[in-house]
């Protein structure tokens, strides 16, 4: 959850942070207490790959491709969770960052489906990974068990954040949890009940975080298995929820006049990125007419 | 409230307060993005008190609950009051500089000790005194409700009894403290905010104001009536009256989201003419001389929107309307152009920077910044303005600045419609989460939440009482009309309560039972509060009122 | 919370076995989550939708949550199970003494977890704390009581008796075999009676508590960071550093909690001292409490360890009886209460964040860290940890004070240490000798190797291998820190000449493979890729050529040690990297740099 500022007693936002000084690549800069290596190395425009990390969401640290050598430290330690401290010197780039990574880019690779990750191939190159050199992914049934959106777990990587939306980073429903350990390890409800007769309120914010694509709106679900979903034909455009006062942004995408998706963004004050099943869903009357 | 008409305090402020009151509100489902904030005070450890006769979603969450009897908000109020000024966890300092009237209230609400209100609510006195001291002594404490403070016929002095709280501690005018109305609909504020409110010009001017009324008509070379309006029930009133003979409807749905249903279609059908501006056929345009298909605000239009937090939006386009279909402005320009006035622009932006120019409380905010900004909070006077988080700030000014908030002193008032042995029960209506209104628009996904059959809820020991099993299909009769409908027990409802949705007016009608007791001052229906009863189908019908 | 109800109902077994877990605290909070399942699983074996329902309903926890927990320990099962589970241990110490021969008798007849035959199955299991009675199995039979019984020394035949259900004579562990009077930690072990609290406290118990309230927490801080005490579960972290970091922290309440968990294949001092010591431990705790101003202590006991659990249960209610726990511990101005919490079936739970995440009622996920537990640890506020034996050292360097304790060992590596040793050793035991002992003599102290030795395994499975000509390394932090080794939590498994390296490293990598938390993506994977590797080397079916498959393990080793969040993914690979340098693991057909010589011991 993105972190509220201080505020003076009158609600004026305080922002008298404490800068804190270090090195990344060579070039020291200052940045706000509180700031992680992540976002200091964003503001010096280096481009990190990150997975599970979400800027609406505790960071879960767990798909380690974010990692940076931190000098004094015995071990890579991930950018995304690591909040900067007076004095550090990081490299971002060296070799025994670029190792890291592409290793973890070919483990993710072997595991598991990437093909609609986004950036993934990108990264992929970057780091001169081989996606195939440790296998490849074994194939598991698409979850198909509701009317709203499907669960395609061969493309899950295990990074936590649809369970932290459905918990308590935004949805507090809690209605699936990691399961298993270790290799057997899956998102699930208990005893693998189907969705609509589990806790989920079919609020779509899982889907919302889910970097991999393994959780999908049945739109672009549906478009994608037949090989119809095009992100250079689609644009985004903000708008508001037109049910309830509270005013949700959401955001349309929108391919060949019709609306395939929606989102909200993660910048907003309002929604911090998450919606309710009206929000995410209710848009369907439009094309009712 | 004091005049500004808009929830003092932000989301944000939410998620940061120590105390929240929810008062009257399904919150979890029907405002569930609003609750996140709620939740995020939850996990800092605020603690929230839900007043709600119901166990719902919202209360689950709750510190405490309190469960007064549907109609007996002011008395709690009082109540609490009481605590807060014989415990001395008043703020005198504040009421000294920033209120007035305090003397009155305090003698208004001394018969109301926690034992009185138990007695009048059913709410355990230590349970009131607790939230009092826990809303007296927090630095920072808000009240928040929605329709279940406001769809009653007394809604507005349910409203003042709460803002007195506030008053009375301080809570309002400083960060994390407040008193806010959750709207129902995505542009109650917003459509406040450009004048559509009988007494009120765009910004919230007044209409009966001859200089400012003189301002907006040299703005638009128009003459503007100097009279006030009339809002919805009143307008209702005016057709049984006869004086008012013709309608233009504009996405509203009043033949089936109005109660007393009967009426109001009698009424509809009986105008001499109706114009119905919608994006569906829905059951009010059926009735219609001339229906106009308008694009959806969704997707279809350009504009701008106001939440519950006083934040201004933009609406973009990002479809196109269906065939025939035309946008709201187009329409209304349109229809003036036919009637022999030419409204000259028609684009949304040009529009809003009139009202901009006319309403000072949104002045500085330009398409661009609310675009930069991700929306701007009324007032922001100028282009340099960042809006504003709370409102009120001037209570804490030392001397103060501007008039004193006044405490207002209200009194309880029944039901309209008690409860007799003809109609023992009482009938409140809600929201379910993935429903909304009259369903014309979240019907049409399939939401794996929605029940197949819309039911009448009843406590189980309510079953038992008029014999009546799970499921079975009953006929549910008030004094203005009956509909058939399956029960549902649902053991958080407290014996004596039922709950019905408007949801799926066409499987249960439920508004053909409400009662069209509404506030003057507010126009909002006593949805909450009818007074019902069930009946099995095999008894034979005694009458048949309405149609 | 608005949590939506399980829609099951529990059988009434189930729910009274739930309903006396609740009973014990004053408000069924989370924590209690996974003594609930234990509990549930105790009486009936598995754990069903109905008890999971109400345990869910009765600790407010989402069922989800619940599920994702009952299905991490792998001692709570979450299907049907027959009532009766043995459980034998397939780890390197019970393999070296032949289990194999155990299970593949047992393969022969069911497959494992299926046999439906007089109400029973059984388990491959990681090691289960027994290897000085190699091979080992624990039996558990559900019902009320619940019977756990630790069975060593088995065979087949003894093997099928347990499974059928027989009672079988086990021998008592002897696993003191070396001579009393040089014992320090281990003195009362096999001495005192484990039940009696006046035995203990003849054997001079309590001695040290009455010291440290006379001389006051700061005199204790230290002592204990004068005695200069290394920690004793795996990293040696500085105990007074650690002690002195909880008590200077301003939150409260803080915690002590005993890291028990001990699962590291080839350990078992601390089972050795809780079932033979049992109130040294508790005093130990009481102490550290003291130290640390805590008011609330847990001893989290690995869920294999039946009967140190039960000791200590008994050792701490007898304390509480007379004075020595609760509200004014030895009339004293010290509050305190210790509870013990059984793990189940989980080797991460002893890495000291995944352990605070368990007691929590949650997975038991390693944090990430900063922050550390002495700042936020259990519930979010300072936790001092520490493994068992550390706080029995502890204990003695207040008793007889730090100049003592220092006068044994070496100066960087201070005092005495409990050394498990297991395999193909002559005596298998712990023993306890100073520091600087080089690891020669330690075998030699245990009767030499049985039929010669080709390798030691020295630290555990996230230890590091030693050959044979590297033996006169000295046991000391410093010693093996240099030769790119480490003690771990103690562990010499002893390896004799023959042995099949290629199938030990994969045994370690499967265990590896098998105790993954699955949180980050470098262990989850890298821990199956690198079992996955050792499976073609032994087969001898490379995926390319040997070149390519060097490439890979080199690149997976790095990262597993760059890139895990905790210690088991970190050191996932190290046993096996030091192994490649000394043996022949490599198939012959590929060029194999000659076993290393010794460049590390003798360094
Ligand atoms: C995977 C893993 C397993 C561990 N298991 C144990 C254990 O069983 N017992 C233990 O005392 N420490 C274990 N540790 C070490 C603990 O994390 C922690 O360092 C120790 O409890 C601190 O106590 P000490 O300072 O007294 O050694 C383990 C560490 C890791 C990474
Ligand atoms: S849709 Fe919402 S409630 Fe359902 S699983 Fe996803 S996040 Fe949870
Ligand atoms: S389903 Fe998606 S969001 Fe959830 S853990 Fe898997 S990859 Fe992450
Ligand atoms: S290194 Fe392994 S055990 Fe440790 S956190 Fe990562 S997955 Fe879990
Ligand atoms: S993005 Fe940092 S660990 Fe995943
Ligand atoms: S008990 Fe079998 S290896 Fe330890």
């Amino acid at each position: 959850m993105a972190a509220g500022s201080p505020t003076d007693p009158t609600g004026r936002l305080v922002t008298l942070r404490r800068k804190v000084q270090l090195t990344i690549d060579g070039a020291t800069l200052s940045v706000s207490e509180g700031s992680t290596i992540l976002d200091a190395a964003k503001s010096l425009g280096i481009d990190t790959p990150t997975l599970c990390f979400a800027q609406n969401l505790t960071p879960a640290n767990a798909c380690r491709v974010c990692v940076v050598e931190l000098e004094g430290a015995r071990t890579l330690v991930p950018s995304c969770a690591r909040r900067v401290e007076p004095g550090m010197v990081v490299h971002t780039d060296s070799a025994r960052v670029r190792d890291a990574r592409r290793t973890v880019l070919e483990l993710l690779a072997s595991s598991v489906d990437m093909s609609a990750t986004p950036k993934f191939a990108e990264w992929c190159e970057r780091y001169g990974a081989r996606p195939t050199r440790f296998g490849t992914p074994t194939p598991r049934p698409v979850v198909d068990d509701n009317a709203l959106f499907v669960r395609d777990y061969a493309k899950c990587m295990l990074c936590y954040k649809c369970v932290e939306a459905c918990g308590d980073d935004a949805q507090h429903t809690f209605a699936i949890a990691v399961a298993g350990r270790g290799a057997h390890a899956t998102i699930a409800t208990e005893l693998d009940t189907p969705l609509p007769d589990s806790a989920c309120v079919f609020c779509g914010n899982c889907v919302g975080v889910c970097p991999t694509g393994a959780l999908q709106f049945r739109a672009e679900h549906e478009l994608r298995e037949a090989d119809a979903w095009d992100e250079s034909r689609q644009s985004q455009i903000d708008t508001i929820c037109p049910y309830c006062g509270v005013g949700c942004s959401l955001t349309l995408h929108v391919q060949d006049e019709r609306i395939v998706k929606v989102t909200s963004p993660v910048g907003s004050e309002v929604t911090h990125g998450h919606l309710c099943v009206k929000g995410r869903f209710g848009f369907e009357y439009l094309g009712k007419r | 409230m004091f005049g500004a008409g808009g929830g003092t305090s932000s989301y944000r402020e939410v998620g940061e307060t120590d105390v929240v009151l929810l008062w009257g509100s399904n919150a979890r489902e029907t405002h569930p993005i609003f609750f996140h904030h709620v939740l995020r005070a939850i996990d800092r450890g605020a603690r929230l008190y839900v007043i709600d006769p119901r166990k719902t979603p919202s209360t689950a969450w709750a510190t405490r609950h309190l469960a007064p009897h549907v109609g007996t908000d002011i008395e709690l109020a009082h109540a609490v009051a009481h605590v807060l000024i014989h415990e001395g966890l008043v703020d005198e300092t504040f009421i000294r500089r920033a209120t007035a009237g305090f003397e009155d209230f305090k003698a208004s609400v001394e018969r109301w000790t926690p034992e009185a209100a138990e007695a009048a609510t059913s709410v355990p006195a230590a349970l009131i005194r607790e939230m009092a001291r826990d809303f007296g002594r927090a630095d920072r404490a808000m009240i928040c409700w929605t329709l279940g403070i406001t769809e009653h016929h007394d809604a507005v002095d349910n409203v003042l009894s709460l803002i007195n709280l506030a008053l009375l501690t301080g809570h309002v005018g400083k960060w994390g403290s407040g008193v806010n109305p959750l709207r129902g609909q995505n542009n109650v504020q917003g459509g406040g905010d450009a004048g559509a409110l009988p007494h009120k010009l765009p910004g919230f001017q007044d209409v009966e104001d001859d200089e400012i009324r003189a301002r907006y008509e040299r703005a638009w070379g128009a003459t503007i009536p100097p009279k006030k309006g009339w809002h919805l029930t009143d307008q209702l009133h005016a057709m049984e009256r006869r004086e008012l003979r013709a309608l233009y409807c504009l996405g509203e749905n009043p033949a089936q989201s109005e109660a007393d249903a009967h009426r109001v279609r009698k009424l509809l059908r009986e105008l001499d003419h109706l114009v119905v501006q919608d994006l569906f056929l829905t059951k009010t345009a059926e009735l219609a001389h001339v229906v106009l298909p308008a694009a959806a605000s969704l997707g279809e239009s350009e504009g701008t929107v106001t939440n519950s937090e006083r934040r201004v939006q933009r609406l973009r386009r990002a479809v196109p309307p269906p065939m025939g279909a035309r946008d709201d402005i187009w329409i209304i320009a349109e229809l003036s152009k036919r009637l022999g006035h030419d409204l000259g622009t028609t684009h949304a932006e040009a529009i809003w920077d009139e009202m901009r120019a006319l309403s000072p409380m949104h002045r500085g905010m330009s398409y661009a910044r609310l675009e930069a900004l991700g929306g701007i909070q009324w007032p922001c006077p100028d282009e340099t303005h960042p809006g504003t988080p709370f409102l009120h700030d001037r209570l804490w000014a030392e001397p103060r600045v501007g008039p004193p908030a006044p405490f207002h002193v209200v009194h309880p008032e029944p039901p309209v419609e008690a409860l007799t042995p003809e109609y023992p029960l009482r009938l409140t209506t809600g929201r379910r989460l993935s429903d909304y209104n009259t369903g014309v628009q979240s019907g049409a996904f399939a939401s794996p939440l929605r029940r197949a059959l819309e039911t009448i809820d009843l406590a189980p020991q309510d079953l038992v009482r008029f014999g009546v099993r799970e499921g079975e299909r009953v006929r549910v009769r008030s004094r203005r009309g009956a509909v058939e409908a399956p029960v549902r027990a649902d053991p958080r409802l407290p014996a004596g309560l039922a709950f019905m949705t408007l949801h799926r007016p066409e499987q249960v009608d439920t508004n053909l039972l409400t009662i069209e007791a509404t506030d003057p001052r507010a126009g909002t229906a006593e949805f909450k509060a009818a007074a019902i009863c069930i009946e099995r189908l095999d008894v034979p019908l005694q009458s048949e009122p309405g149609e | 919370m608005d949590l939506k109800s399980i829609d099951a109902l529990p059988t009434d077994d189930e729910r009274e076995a739930i309903e006396r877990v609740l009973a014990t605290q004053p408000e069924p909070t989370r924590d209690l989550l996974l003594p609930v399942l234990r509990a549930i699983q105790a009486r009936v074996g598995f754990v069903s939708k109905g008890a999971l329902a109400h345990a869910c309903d009765r600790l407010q926890v989402p069922p989800a949550e619940a599920w994702g927990i009952a299905t991490f320990y792998h001692l709570i099962a979450t299907r049907p199970a027959p009532r009766t589970v043995l459980h034998v241990c397939d780890d390197v110490a019970c393999r070296a003494r032949g289990s194999e021969r155990i299970t593949k008798a047992l393969a022969s007849r069911f497959a494992p977890e299926a046999a439906a035959h007089h109400d029973a199955c059984w388990k491959r299991s990681p090691c289960l704390g027994q290897c000085e009675r190699a091979p080992a199995a624990l039996r558990i039979r559900a019902g009320e009581p619940v019977e756990e019984r630790a069975l060593g020394g088995l065979d087949a035949v003894s093997a099928m008796d347990a499974l059928r259900g027989e009672t079988i004579a086990v021998p008592a562990p002897a696993s003191i075999q070396q001579p009393r009077d040089s014992l320090r930690l281990l003195a009362r072990v096999g001495v005192v009676d484990p039940e009696s609290l006046d035995d203990y406290r003849a054997h001079g118990g309590y001695a040290a508590l009455r010291r440290a309230h006379e001389l006051g927490a700061s005199w204790v801080l230290r002592e204990v960071s004068d005695a200069k005490l290394l920690g004793r579960g795996g990293a040696g972290f500085p105990a007074g550093r650690k002690w002195g970091a909880v008590a200077s922290q301003p939150a409260r309440p803080r915690y002590v909690v005993c890291n028990a968990d001990e699962s590291e294949p080839g350990t078992f001092k601390d089972r050795v001292l809780m079932e033979g010591d049992p109130f040294a431990i508790v005093e130990a705790i009481t102490l550290a409490a003291f130290a640390v101003s805590a008011e609330r202590a847990f001893v989290y006991v690995r869920g294999e360890y039946p009967l140190a659990a039960a000791r200590l249960e008994h050792a701490i209610a007898s304390a509480r009886r007379r004075g020595l726990l609760g509200e004014s511990v030895m009339g004293h101005a010290q509050r305190l209460e210790i509870e013990v919490r059984r793990g189940a079936g989980a080797y991460i739970c002893g890495e000291e964040t995944a352990l605070l995440e368990s007691l929590e009622g949650r997975r038991g996920e390693p944090r990430a860290k900063p922050p550390f537990p002495v700042e936020q640890g259990l519930f979010g506020k300072p936790t001092l940890v520490n493994n068992v034996e550390t706080l029995a050292a502890a204990l003695l360097i207040v008793r007889d004070g730090a100049p003592a304790f220092t006068a044994l060992g070496t100066p960087e590596s201070s005092g005495t240490r409990l050394f498990c040793l297991s395999g193909d050793v002559t005596r298998p035991g712990v023993y306890e000798v100073p520091m600087g002992l080089t690891l020669r003599a330690l075998i030699a102290l245990a009767g030499g190797a049985t039929h010669g030795l080709a390798g030691v395994l020295l630290g555990g499975a996230a230890g590091t291998f030693v050959g044979p000509d590297e033996l006169d390394l000295k046991l000391t932090f410093e010693d093996t820190r240099r030769a790119g080794a480490t003690l771990g939590s103690g562990v010499v498994i002893v390896f004799r000449e023959g042995t099949d390296f290629r199938a030990v490293v994969h045994g370690l990598a499967g265990f590896f493979r098998h105790e993954s938390c699955g949180q980050c993506v470098p262990c989850r994977v890298g821990t199956t890729k690198v079992d996955d590797l050792l499976a073609r080397v032994r087969a001898g079916t490379p995926d390319g050529t040997w070149d390519d498959e060097r490439d890979r393990l080199r690149e997976l080793g790095h990262v597993l040690r760059e890139a895990s969040i905790c210690g088991l993914g970190q050191a996932a690979a190290s046993a096996l990297e030091s192994a490649t340098q000394r043996f022949a693991i490599w198939p012959a057909a590929m060029p194999t740099p000659t076993p290393t010589p010794s460049n590390g011991g003798k360094a």
